[in-house]
């Protein structure tokens, strides 16, 4: 892991909405940093609070509460300054990839003009500048012909081709940060792998660090230096990529690694899901938010009344908040997945 | 995407970027009602441009016919005091058209500043906009134009000023709702997670995808603001004597229907082609820029 200088670091963050049934409370204590040319990978399931963090990061949700956290930005706390500032910070020095590349892109503006933008808004450049910026960029995420594709419409691009024209935007000004929340879900699997390829390649161009959002395991697997897994708005295990697939020390974590299929399955193996389904933001479980689903919780104990700090445990930066880590540390994905009944790891749980 | 008449080799040509107003005008070419309407405004327009050419008489040039049917030399005949008619509604369609871009242009730009700050910041700003929009629409615009007159005195610049006052609303309430809309979406919500300005955000992207019906709101209002000037007019608030007014025209043809209908039926006439053509016009962009609407 290259401990380099720290770019951003959150602290503590909790932010959440105020609904008509209550205070759900989307990020729950959230404490990360992301440093200089990293790819940092938030994991969770959907509603986990993974992509709230990052917009609350952006300060893009204007519903959002955030009722405690620092959240700083190259030594300045981003929650403490004004509007015009954030706006600024936004785009120019991080910015941001969108899921879904069919609606992120301005319908009536052609694709040279949007990305040109971003380079006359941050950096002044004059009409013509940006246009040949944008045809750079076009060419940087790797579209033929740039010069002509800048001049067309959205609409006149494919669902890849436009995903990388939204790269091409994000990366404009050469931020120091990129946030890419799920890129690459909207595409098919041919091309997701083309445009990682993409993001990744310009990373390296442009020495910018990546926040990457997903929940697809495969890809924090090849791409991320360093994975924070979250579930119902808790971060439960941050720490390597090694660390994360090869000592997990979280039943959550473990749960989902069980959860996939590999390819050296020979076919007669069960997939072991994750049983129950995540909790309401709004009622979170008591103690382990984790713990009515947990295999390996104790009931009643201290899973289901101590809320377990994140802690280290293993080699240096390794964190885990489950009661029992270390005895987690014998177990592995295939004694989860050879254990013959997974029901029977259930019976401790009581529905909540 | 329709490309059916772009070679395929030149789809990379920038001529293959102007899709939507190539397709928009060949569909509005099919629609014969909407060229008869374009037809007559581009003529309404020359002859406006061309009074003075087109003119045999001036507007208070009195001559020795009063109240005479058509003839070789008064093509539309002469009103109770001698003037020409014909002459008259030639250099009235200035003043139709004068009040009608006018007040739709004074009506446009608060319906569009207004709408669009209603739906893009929402909350007690939208409220106290459509509050606003409440109690315009509680004015009877007759009582309003009375009002003005009164003060301002009766002019062509009154009713451009009663009819842009009172225009807005639609406008503003058809803006409003787009914003609402568009603000959900993911593009919108892009440009501000990459920095942009609000008031870049408000009028570089989302107006341009909010102009479909305002095009049309507004092509439809110069008619209707031509129409309702003949009625500010007719009841004697808008702009009086010597100036050229069909309403005016039509209000002093009431009384001498009896003996001299061309007073009446003419400047009517005018009226009513202007009013027509500008709708048929707005129809057919409407169907024209909606590609569902086939």
């Amino acid at each position: 892991m290259p401990v380099s200088d720290v770019l951003l670091s959150v602290r503590d963050l909790h932010a959440g909405f105020a609904t008509d049934d209550g205070h759900v409370a989307a990020v729950d204590g959230v404490s990360f940093d992301v440093h200089r040319g990293e790819v940092f990978s938030i994991v969770g399931e959907s509603g986990s609070g993974k992509s709230v963090t990052a917009m609350t990061i952006l300060g893009l949700i204007p519903t959002v509460e955030v009722s405690a956290g620092e959240i700083v930005w190259r030594g300045r706390d981003l929650l403490a300054v004004g509007e015009e500032e954030r706006r600024k910070v936004r785009g120019g020095e991080i910015a941001m990839v969108f899921q879904d590349p069919l609606t992120a892109l301005n319908p009536v503006h052609t694709v040279g003009r949007q990305i040109g933008e971003m380079a006359r808004i941050h950096e002044g450049l004059n009409r013509k500048d940006a246009m040949v910026r944008a045809v750079e960029m076009l060419d940087l995420v790797g579209i033929p012909e740039p010069a002509q594709r800048a001049r067309m419409y959205p609409h006149e691009f494919s669902g890849g081709m436009r995903q990388r024209a939204m790269i091409a935007m994000a990366i404009a000004c050469k931020p120091d940060l990129l946030i890419a929340d799920e890129p690459t879900t909207a595409l098919d699997v041919t091309v997701q792998a083309q445009v990682l390829d993409v993001l990744i390649g310009i990373k390296d161009e442009i020495d910018s660090a990546i926040i990457l959002i997903t929940h697809d395991l495969g890809v924090v697997a090849g791409l991320a230096d360093r994975v924070m897994v979250m579930y119902a708005g808790r971060q439960v295990e941050m720490g390597t990529v090694e660390e994360i697939f090869y000592e997990s020390r979280h039943p959550y974590t473990l749960g989902l690694l069980a959860s996939l299929p590999r390819l050296d399955d020979v076919g007669d193996e069960p997939l072991v899901p994750i049983k129950g389904s995540p909790p309401s933001l709004i009622h979170v479980p008591s103690g382990c938010a984790f713990h009515p689903r947990c295999r390996f919780a104790q009931i009643p104990g201290l899973c289901d009344s101590a809320r377990p700090e994140l802690r280290l445990v293993s080699g240096d930066a390794h964190l885990a908040s489950c009661h029992y880590a270390e005895t987690l540390e014998d177990v592995s994905i295939e004694t989860l997945r050879s254990s013959a009944d997974p029901d029977e790891l259930l019976d401790t749980v009581s529905d909540p | 995407m329709s490309m059916t008449d772009v070679p395929a080799e030149t789809t990379l040509d920038a001529s293959a970027a102007r899709p939507l107003r190539v397709d928009v005008w060949r569909r509005f070419k099919r629609n014969r009602l909407a060229m008869l309407g374009l037809v007559m405004i581009v003529l309404l327009v020359l002859v406006a441009v061309f009074a003075d050419v087109i003119a045999p008489y001036g507007i208070a040039e009195r001559s020795s016919s009063f109240r005479e049917g058509p003839s070789s030399e008064h093509w539309f005949g002469t009103d109770t005091i001698g003037l020409d008619v014909f002459s008259r509604i030639v250099y009235g369609s200035r003043v139709s058209l004068k009040i009608g871009i006018a007040a739709t242009s004074i009506a446009l730009v608060l319906g569009l500043l207004l709408g669009a700050v209603a739906g893009f910041f929402g909350g007690i700003v939208d409220t106290l906009i459509m509050r606003l929009t409440d109690v315009f629409l509680s004015i009877p615009y007759i009582v309003l134009a009375v009002a003005i007159a009164a003060f301002f005195g009766k002019s062509e610049n009154s009713v451009i000023l009663v009819l842009g006052l009172t225009g807005w609303l639609g406008i503003c309430r058809i803006v409003r709702a787009s914003f609402l809309s568009l603000k959900q979406l993911e593009y919108v919500e892009a440009a501000r997670a990459l920095g942009f300005p609000r008031a870049r955000i408000m009028f570089g992207h989302m107006l341009p995808n909010a102009l479909q019906p305002i095009i049309v709101y507004g092509t439809i209002a110069v008619g209707s603001v031509v129409l309702s000037e003949a009625a500010l007019s007719f009841l004697g608030v808008g702009p009086q004597y010597p100036t050229p007014a069909w309403g005016l025209m039509v209000a002093d043809g009431k009384s001498s229907l009896s003996n001299a209908p061309h007073m009446l039926f003419f400047p009517s006439g005018a009226i009513l082609l202007t009013v027509l053509s500008f709708v048929f016009v707005g129809d057919g962009l409407r169907d024209a820029l909606d590609p569902k609407l086939k």
